[in-house]
């Protein structure tokens, strides 16, 4: 693999990552993560999405007038997003109906049109169709993350299968039901951040 | 009158849009450092809300539906039409506001362009068409044009207050000493669901 579709692929999921440093597509990555199901099911489609969309509109870059081409940017994707949606109402009727208006929001994610715009416009596309997964990968571990700790803690399973045995309920354990409030989910994103810029200690404030 | 009023205070408080559900969350974390440039985005963001849910809504209801004109179920065209008609009426609404009104254009004119894409606006019209199946007894009941216009308004100025309040709090966060790694985003995101934390009393009101 040449070293600029390495990079492509490799820098969204830490140091350039969507939701940490670029602050994109929060919408989403806070709304669907209350249990580790949906999130991954999110993490999944929008990463396929991306990629497909980064794909596609750099296949045609060269023919896109410049005045129009937010609306032949969005007309890509929200094609691409009505297939998932309509796969996922076929396939896992549960997720799509947790999920809601969510994946219907893929479209206006900012993760997608600030990587038509930012990469897939000036790049080929082998390296776009990389940037779009890396990207689409860098955003899923985040969801994933935050889905996997507000489960644990906010209902004691992991993809409803029981982690936190029956026992501890005996003893007075109790599930924080905070943690399955929205205001939970901005505060746990919060501390991954604090935790990312304690790691990389170049991209402090 | 009173399914109106209370679906208008509710949108405010109970649903807010920033609060309960995080749409529009990127332009909110991005352009809230200070109350002016916020205010301007807010008022965006309401102006264009109003003028595309109802759009939306007699789409939704006159073509897209069943008993629309076609007469048979188009709802899965709902994702593209409603967008196209987004970015559609935001260029036309930036071209008109440019050509008569000069000072507006000048407050909000960097901002509509973005607004095309900000999750706020595409989410209303996606809850405005989950919110037409509910019971007609439920205060989150849409059935009419009227309604549409209610929310579209309200959820517009619920985002506007959001943002305002939290453009105020970062202007004062700039003389307080954060922890070095938490500077910028992530004590922005502590504030926001503190602030999150604060609206969830209002979810008890019974409207």
């Amino acid at each position: 693999m040449a070293t600029n579709n390495k990079e492509a692929f490799v820098t969204p999921l830490s140091q350039n990552n969507p939701i940490l440093m670029q602050v994109l597509g929060i919408c989403s990555a806070l709304a669907v993560t209350a249990k580790l199901e949906p999130a991954i099911v999110m993490g999944l489609s929008v990463t396929i999405i991306l990629a497909f969309s980064n794909a596609i509109i750099s296949i045609i870059r060269k023919s896109i007038p410049k005045r129009v081409r937010i609306i032949v940017q969005l007309v890509v994707v929200a094609t691409l997003v009505t297939i998932v949606s309509l796969l996922l109402k076929a396939f896992m009727y549960d997720v799509s109906v947790q999920l809601s208006v969510y994946i219907g929001l893929i479209i206006t994610n900012c993760i997608l049109m600030g990587r038509l715009e930012a990469f897939a416009m000036s790049n080929k596309m082998v390296p776009s169709l990389l940037d779009g997964i890396g990207n689409g990968l860098g955003y899923a571990w985040i969801l994933v993350v935050v889905g996997a700790i507000r489960e644990l803690f906010g209902s004691g399973t992991l993809l409803d299968y029981r982690i936190i045995p029956e026992s501890f309920y005996q003893f007075g354990y109790e599930n924080n039901g905070m943690m399955m409030m929205p205001a939970m989910a901005l505060i746990i994103v919060g501390c991954i951040v604090w935790v990312h810029r304690i790691i990389n200690k170049d991209i402090v404030e | 009158m009173v399914h109106e009023f209370s679906l208008f205070l509710r949108s405010i408080f109970v649903d807010n849009m920033i609060f309960a559900s995080f749409l529009g969350m990127c332009s909110y974390l991005a352009v809230s450092k200070n109350v002016k440039t916020s205010f301007g985005l807010g008022i965006a963001v309401t102006f264009v809300l109003v003028v595309t849910m109802p759009v939306n809504y007699l789409l939704q209801t006159k073509v897209l539906s069943e008993d629309g004109i076609f007469g048979i179920d188009l709802t899965y065209l709902a994702f593209i039409l409603f967008i196209a008609v987004i970015a559609g009426i935001t260029q036309l609404v930036e071209m008109l506001v440019e050509r008569f009104f000069p000072a507006l254009y000048s407050a909000l004119g960097i901002f509509l362009p973005l607004i095309a894409v900000n999750c706020a606006i595409m989410g209303g019209s996606l809850f405005m068409q989950q919110r037409i199946g509910l019971d007609s007894t439920s205060s989150q009941y849409i059935g009419s044009l009227g309604d549409t216009f209610v929310y579209a308004f309200s959820s517009g100025i619920g985002w506007l207050m959001a943002i305002v309040l939290l453009a105020a709090i970062r202007e004062k966060m700039a003389y307080t000493n954060v922890p070095r790694p938490l500077r910028g985003l992530g004590i922005t995101f502590i504030t926001v669901g503190l602030m999150a934390m604060a609206f969830m009393c209002f979810s008890g009101l019974n409207l």
